[in-house]
């Protein structure tokens, strides 16, 4: 009897071996074809992403290889470290796109995509990710309108630090009726992300020295 | 023939698996924004299904029934891999709708109910065929649903379509109700389980009134109208 039960539980589990083994084999074989597509189809992705807030030609280095690493920070709102890209021309610093999390929305987490450029003024800042009320909160999503244009060359010079709020709030960004708290959580997001770049300059910015062509003294263009 | 005919009549209609079976509830009611959503996840699920029927059914008689859950749950999270992956790998934008609805298309019960209750008792063909049609009677009852959400709740249909199809497709969008003001209710989840409702009722209501008219005939039982879980 003890062996009838061994040899049926062997069978039974030989069975379910040889299914593992061939459908795992069936999803390498599917997953070295597609690695190569997905990795530059997500590269696409994070390009045409970038090029929503600078330019692409505005600079003409590898902007996804040329990171720095960003320690958690309390004005990013970042509980990671994450990295930040650096677009350069020439070698020389134009903008650092970083990204930066709003805690304080309608409902959870607001990511956004935040470019500064090398003079402290914002290039663009477009949001990631929400999950803020359709319909109430979701005009900070460029797909919904144009409000997070708002943000396009402020600067804390242009924009004193208690202007950066909400006009409700006695600021000078607009809003939409309806929805106050959503881009309450942005304007103070993106005014952290400026005042985190404004303290880390010198490291977001300092020009690496094995690519170092001879530095231009061209001034960027940073009218764009 | 007439089994084809049969399998393609309970898909459809009569075992409909969005308001008769009631199974995949989950995706039903998370995806059904809008038209394009609704019908992109239906197909990806009936390309799963079929697939799943299909490799099941053929070997069928060499899976031992103790160990018969595990092997069908193994084979439908082995297909549903591949399948993420080749859309990721070769179709991005669309991998960018349903990214997160296609992991969970694993877990939505009418595959692994259309394998356990049909896959593993018939030959390949009425197999592929039963996962296949059942996933368009599902993407049937996705799309209904995501067309009622769209348009109560934005006024209008087939928004992001060039997401699926490509950018050809950016300006068909029909604006049914001009300058609407929206229904924000529709687009939130407590719209899909209102929605689903309406439609699991119109259902029941037509079954009823082609039973009655039978009735009248000869009379039958009224409980087999319940839908079987």
């Amino acid at each position: 009897m003890a062996e009838t039960v061994l040899k049926h539980a062997t069978k039974t589990a030989l069975t379910l071996v040889a299914f593992a083994f061939t459908f795992t084999l069936l999803m390498t074989v599917v997953y070295q074809i597609t690695k190569e597509p997905i990795a530059k189809s997500e590269a696409a992705a994070r390009i045409a992403l970038f090029q929503q807030v600078i330019a692409h030609d505005r600079y003409d280095n590898a902007v996804l290889q040329d990171t720095i690493s960003i320690a958690p920070s309390a004005l990013l709102g970042n509980k990671k470290p994450t990295i930040a890209n650096i677009a350069r021309m020439n070698a020389e610093p134009v903008a650092v796109i970083l990204e930066a999390v709003a805690h304080d929305g309608y409902s959870g987490d607001i990511t956004l995509l935040v470019a500064v450029n090398a003079d402290g003024s914002l290039s663009g800042v477009r949001v990631i990710k929400h999950t803020e009320t359709p319909g109430l909160g979701d005009y900070i999503d460029i797909a919904k309108s144009t409000w997070i244009k708002l943000f396009d060359n402020q600067s804390l010079i242009k924009t004193s630090d208690a202007n950066w709020a909400v006009k409700k709030d006695g600021g000078a960004f607009d809003y939409m009726a309806g929805a106050t708290i959503t881009p309450r959580a942005v304007v103070k997001a993106v005014h952290k992300a400026l005042q985190y770049f404004e303290a880390n300059k010198t490291t977001l910015l300092q020009v690496i020295e094995t690519e170092k062509v001879a530095p231009t003294e061209v001034k960027q263009d940073e009218s764009i | 023939m007439s089994q084809f005919k049969d399998i393609a009549e309970n898909g459809i209609w009569k075992q409909n698996p969005g308001v008769v079976q009631l199974l995949g509830l989950c995706p039903t009611l998370a995806v059904t924004t809008t038209v394009v959503n609704g019908v992109s996840l239906g197909l990806a699920t009936a390309l799963v299904m079929a697939a799943a029927n299909g490799a099941v059914s053929p070997v069928r008689k060499f899976v031992p029934n103790e160990i018969r859950l595990p092997v069908f749950i193994l084979v439908i999270a082995a297909l549903v891999t591949v399948i993420d992956l080749l859309i990721h790998g070769f179709a991005e934008p669309l991998h960018k709708v349903l990214g997160i609805f296609i992991p969970l298309i694993v877990v939505n019960c009418i595959v692994l109910g259309r394998v356990d209750a049909f896959a593993a008792k018939n030959p390949p063909l009425p197999a592929i065929w039963d996962g296949f049609i059942m996933g368009i009677g599902l993407t049937l009852v996705l799309g209904t649903l995501g067309g009622m959400r769209e348009l109560l709740a934005k006024g209008t249909l087939f928004s992001g379509l060039d997401l699926a199809l490509g950018d050809s497709f950016k300006h068909v969008v029909f604006t049914v109700i001009p300058d609407y003001q929206g229904f924000l209710l529709a687009a939130l989840p407590p719209g899909a389980f209102l929605g689903l409702a309406f439609l699991i009722a119109a259902h029941n209501w037509m079954e009823q009134r082609k039973a009655s008219k039978k009735s009248a005939a000869k009379p039958t039982n009224t409980e087999s109208l319940k839908p079987a879980h």
